[in-house]
């Protein structure tokens, strides 16, 4: 793709940025990911790790060993940006990408749907109308980010689209299943947080032990099923 | 043959220079909030850069030595006494079995780090043994170490009682202060502060609130408003982001900030005066100096050609103290 409408900037002076955009969109998001990973398995000497976001990619790097390594450059910023720079036009215009469908099932108990209520009363619907809109669609976990595992998802049917809660709680369970604007998210910890609970999934989204410690990655699919019912053609035949 | 905390002091932790290559599963590197400190003391012991050290705020830890092991202390100086004997940060000492290490008051700085020559003997999960207290491992079960905690040594060492007359000289230590000017460069959203705003970040001096912490350094001083509100969606940032928060105030992000986050960038501390500003706490004052990102460079560079000069010397002299 042409570097036209890309901005690449320093953050700090040990990582650069390359933004796609300022909006969240899965063309968008696509390309920072696939960006990502071509960092990722073409590592250049000094290269630390890469960070996919909703709209932008940052990378990060030892500004010591890239100056080492790329003596031409007259700063390490200059050389990571080349580099960026050519890997950003080798990106297709139009990102193919091969997507896992993760399913996740959920709990709307009472106990677990703390918010569910509320975001009923806010949609002018009832609590059963709320679970049926919010599973009828398939996510897109466009980052992971703010605690070890949590996947920001999108995006929400705009029915059920609800602002995050005026002061957040000060300890959302573990599993909790949340919605903030057009976006949802799994809290994989316990953790203090602002989103409308709306369920809660018993599925280790964390697991420090394992080589990939977070179930799910930026550019997964996520399609959430009712625990007690696993039966995707009753939940199917509801989405009209 | 280990380290036994018979007072765990308010949050000590187990830290090294960070876990790299998970930030896109949302696990920061963390890491001690000093590195200049902790590579310091780790090199001064003949150790790797990145060996796993103690993190300690004020109170401190007591901490008794049930073998005997050449340590050294650096970073804040809480008036570190062997036994009965005051001793000096940034120096080998020997501890003998059964010595106590106490610290006695703050003469300065917030954090202390606490090396022993060889390393501790940690597990290691992704690449590090520093704790990350989110996500609850690394160090020693993923917490604040508590009394009764111990932390074995990797090697023997200790041999020589007056270990040498070896310091780390001053002129390698960060100049460390109550009241620092760290250096800064821009951000990518400080075009977007009003004219106001960019002169007040650099001609305003800092509080630290008492709300900062290993995750995040709350700033207050002069409000500083955008010329326009400007739409954010999250991205990646790093330790020493400095972001604008709704209400004018900055947080500068730490160790143990969050992977990502939506507030608007207007700078980031350059890595090499970091140091400077992981030893303020509450009531301390910071000012900004704003220079280009390739001087930032230079700094690093230059500080790396000092510890690599003054590694020779120490990896030398660290193996007359293997017992």
């Amino acid at each position: 793709m042409s570097l036209g409408k890309v901005r690449i900037f320093p953050l700090g002076d040990s990582a650069l940025t390359v933004e796609f955009g300022n909006v969240i969109s899965t063309a968008l998001n696509k390309k920072a990911i696939a960006l990502a990973n071509i960092f990722e398995q073409a590592r250049f000497p000094g290269f630390i790790e890469s960070v996919p976001a909703y709209a932008s990619t940052t990378v990060f790097y030892d500004l010591i060993a890239v100056r080492r390594n790329f003596p031409d450059f007259p700063t390490a910023f200059e050389a990571v940006k080349d580099i960026a720079s050519k890997a950003v036009s080798e990106l297709a215009d139009d990102t193919e990408e091969t997507s896992r469908t993760i399913e996740i099932p959920m709990h709307f108990d009472d106990a677990s749907a703390l918010d569910l209520t509320f975001v009923a009363k806010m949609s002018r619907l009832s609590p059963d109308e709320v679970v049926e809109i919010f599973m009828c669609r398939i996510y897109r976990v466009f980052m992971i980010g703010f605690l070890p595992g949590f996947s920001y998802m999108g995006e929400v049917d705009e029915r059920i689209v609800v602002l995050r809660k005026e002061s957040p709680r000060l300890l959302v369970p573990k599993g909790s299943v949340g919605i903030a604007g057009k976006q949802t998210g799994i809290y994989s910890l316990a953790s203090p947080g602002g989103w409308q609970i709306i369920g809660r999934t018993a599925l280790e989204m964390f697991t420090p032990g394992q080589k990939t410690p977070s179930l799910l990655r930026a550019g997964d699919l996520v399609r959430f099923v009712k625990a007690d019912h696993q039966l995707l053609l009753a939940d199917a035949q509801a989405c009209a | 043959m280990s380290l036994l905390l018979q007072k765990p002091g308010i949050l000590t932790t187990v830290q090294d220079l960070g876990r790299n290559g998970y930030r896109r599963f949302g696990v920061n590197p963390g890491g001690a909030m000093d590195r200049a400190a902790a590579r310091l003391i780790n090199i001064l012991l003949g150790n790797d850069d990145n060996e796993a050290l103690l993190e300690m705020h004020f109170p401190a830890a007591e901490l008794l030595f049930e073998a005997k092991a050449t340590f050294a202390v650096g970073g804040g100086d809480f008036s570190p006494k062997l036994d009965s004997d005051a001793i000096e940060n940034w120096r080998p000492m020997a501890a003998k079995k059964g010595s106590t290490l106490r610290f006695g008051g703050k003469a300065s700085g917030n954090r202390a780090y606490l090396a022993v020559a060889g390393g501790f003997r940690l597990e290691n999960w992704l690449g590090s043994s520093g704790t990350n207290l989110a996500a609850q491992i690394g160090g020693i079960d993923g917490r604040k170490l508590d009394a009764g905690d111990r932390l074995g040594f990797r090697k023997k060492t200790g041999k020589n009682k007056s270990v040498d007359s070896r310091r780390i000289s001053t002129s390698i230590l960060p100049p460390y202060s109550r009241f620092p000017t760290v250096r800064i460069i821009a951000g990518p959203e400080v075009q977007s502060l009003d004219k106001r705003g960019r002169a007040s970040l650099v001609n305003h001096d800092f509080s630290i609130l008492n709300n900062s912490n290993r995750m995040g350094f709350r700033l207050s001083g002069e409000p500083i408003s955008l010329s326009k509100p400007i739409e954010m969606i999250s991205s990646a940032v790093g330790f020493g982001t400095i972001q604008l928060l709704p209400d004018g105030q900055m947080i500068v992000l730490m160790a143990d900030h969050q992977t990502t986050g939506g507030y608007p960038r207007v700078a980031h501390v350059i890595s090499h005066d970091l140091p400077l500003l992981a030893q303020l706490g509450a009531g301390d004052k910071v000012a900004f100096h704003l220079i280009e990102a390739s001087e930032a460079e230079e700094l690093a560079l230059e500080f790396e050609r000092e510890l690599s000069f003054f590694r020779i010397g120490c990896k030398f002299q660290a193996q007359s103290w293997a017992s």
